[in-house]
């Protein structure tokens, strides 16, 4: 990106950038199972993240700012996952919605499944829930737009610093 | 396999069996143009496949010349696993296979189950069974009913279904307390008797959704754009259908009346009145129309059973440790996207020895290269949505 992966913006500058950033979340949903009806009940009217700034019409990962893996991924799919992933432009997140991405949920011992998306793409959000309500995932993008709110672009893209993951619901 | 109806440059032409209008591209000296036929990757993850089926398709021009579905993407190795978890857990296992249908799936396992226990199940249990039962296939078809017109670029009626399923699933949440994967049914009952004012909101919740299945007709049943992208795409005739094993709305759409709840009535399917509703033609609209004629009718079941639940107990007491005895059983079940089998051998163990399914989707798929075969790219997305399946109902 230039200018601001190699000098810390000045604070006016940095809070007006990532405010901006936070609120235009491109997100590309790499729906799968069935915390992709989960999902699709969260962009719906009822509960409507498009009020959050989450828009969920990016063509592809190539316009997307925000990756959503919802449902299971298995071994036969992870290689997709992973090339999509590479294919999104930096700075991108990942929210690992669901309990099959954040660990193989109830198909911990199964023979085709990966067991957690996370040993192929670095998470910055996890979910937990078979599938998780969608207040859960609102919660979620916000924990997200926060940290992306106070975040330093330099450190990020320059340094490679990720801060640990946030999971949904673990402080409650 | 081209007839052509002209004979000027880029005349029109249609193929043998009656499906795709085309454009027969012509040089200045009035020779066909040879195209090179191209194999175009469709999925596993695309917008309109909802889900993650892969699609090879072989291209001459527009025209499909064959297409092969690829699945395996979404494979969980259910049948495996259900060979390593005791029959509660199966039940919060299999209602994940097709995740918009969870009660119609765990109601099978149970029925299988009981079946091979010989077991009998308290009346009031088999009705609220049959309650939610038909409440999900409602949930499922509407999901279909707002995503088919969604992938052929209509936005509106994914809203409205949506508005309707979070009415639906509210009650669901009331009575079961999950949204999505409900794991209502138990070996030999329910997990909890229905609580205060359930079928009081069942009872007004019927007359709204019937109101709101008007709006569906007329919006996209009417829609003459709709109707010119469905009608004629896609069809299925009977004989094709049941060779190919297909069930379900894509059956009765091509006018097999063919319903489990009529033909092999379970639970008490046979003490209410309900019809079942087919098709003439089996094209994408028919597909459609079925569907939302399914709904229709899964109301008026609805309708009768929330009067007639009797009181009583909802479930018998079994010891703590659920053994079926030696043998095998194999139930059939209507579920809301066709026939869902459940066949069963047990060794008189906790778990069972071997446990297949039959899903529905898997079957009404595999018709997917008959299908597009001779139709144009375009309309591949027209048929593959009316195909109404789960990519996790295929894969297992």
């Amino acid at each position: 990106m230039g200018l601001v992966d190699s000098v810390e913006l000045p604070q006016p500058i940095k809070f007006v950038f990532n405010w901006g950033r936070k609120y235009s979340l491109w997100v590309f949903n790499f729906g799968l199972a069935c915390c992709a009806i989960e999902f699709i009940a969260t962009s719906m009217a009822r509960h409507d993240f498009i009020r959050l700034g989450v828009i969920p019409f990016a063509h592809g990962p190539r316009q997307a700012d925000l990756l959503v893996v919802s449902g299971t991924l298995t071994d036969k799919m992870a290689p997709a996952l992973q090339r999509l992933y590479q294919e999104m432009p930096e700075p991108k997140y990942v929210i690992s919605f669901g309990s099959c991405s954040n660990c193989g949920g109830p198909y911990w011992d199964s023979y085709s499944v990966t067991k957690g998306v996370d040993q192929i793409i670095p998470v910055d959000v996890y979910v937990p829930g078979c599938p998780p309500r969608p207040e859960a995932l609102l919660n979620g993008i916000m924990k997200l737009q926060e940290r992306i709110g106070s975040e330093s672009l330099h450190q990020r893209l320059a340094n490679g610093d990720r801060p640990e993951p946030i999971v949904v619901g673990a402080d409650a | 396999m081209a007839t052509e109806l002209g004979q000027q440059g880029g005349a029109a032409f249609q193929a043998a069996d009656g499906t795709g209008v085309g454009i027969i591209v012509r040089d200045k000296a009035d020779r066909e143009l040879h195209t090179q036929d191209m194999t175009l990757n469709v999925g596993p993850q695309h917008p309109a496949t909802h889900g993650v089926l892969r699609v090879l398709v072989t291209l001459d021009g527009e025209m499909i010349e064959d297409a092969q579905p690829v699945i395996g993407y979404m494979h969980r190795s259910f049948e495996k696993l259900a060979e390593y978890r005791d029959y509660r857990q199966i039940i919060a296992l299999v209602n994940r296979h097709d995740w918009v249908s969870s009660i119609c799936n765990e109601l099978g396992v149970a029925l299988v189950v009981e079946r091979q226990m010989d077991l009998e199940v308290p009346e009031r249990a088999t009705w609220i069974r049959m309650l939610m039962a038909e409440w999900t296939r409602v949930l499922n078809h509407l999901m279909f009913v707002g995503s088919y017109p969604l992938e052929l670029g209509a936005i509106t009626p994914m809203f409205y279904a949506f508005r309707e399923r979070e009415e639906i699933q509210a009650l669901m949440e009331w009575i079961t307390g999950g949204r999505l994967h409900l794991t209502y049914c138990r070996v030999g009952g329910l997990k909890q008797d229905l609580p205060r004012g359930a079928i009081q909101m069942s009872r007004d919740l019927v007359p709204r959704m019937r109101e709101r299945l008007k709006e569906y007709e007329d919006l996209v049943l009417g829609n003459e754009i709709f109707a010119a992208r469905t009608k004629g795409i896609g069809v299925l005739p009977a004989d094709v259908a049941c060779s190919y094993g297909v069930s379900g709305a894509l059956l009765q759409a091509a006018g097999v009346p063919e319903d489990s709840r009529k033909t092999e009535p379970y639970l008490f399917y046979d003490q209410v009145e309900f019809d079942v509703p087919t098709g003439r033609n089996g094209d994408s609209y028919d597909r459609y129309a079925t569907l939302l004629a399914r709904i229709r009718e899964s109301l008026r079941i609805i309708e009768q059973v929330n009067e007639r639940i009797p009181p009583g107990p909802v479930n018998v007491k079994l010891p703590k440790v659920v053994r079926a005895p030696q043998g095998h059983a194999y139930v059939r079940t209507e579920a809301p996207l066709g026939q869902l089998s459940y066949y069963m051998v047990s060794h008189n163990e906790k778990t069972p020895w071997r446990f297949k399914m039959r899903t529905p989707s898997f079957n009404n798929v595999s018709s997917l290269p008959y299908l597009l075969k001779g139709t144009l790219l375009p309309d591949m997305i027209a048929v593959m949505g009316s195909m109404f399946f789960i990519v996790g109902d295929i894969d297992r």
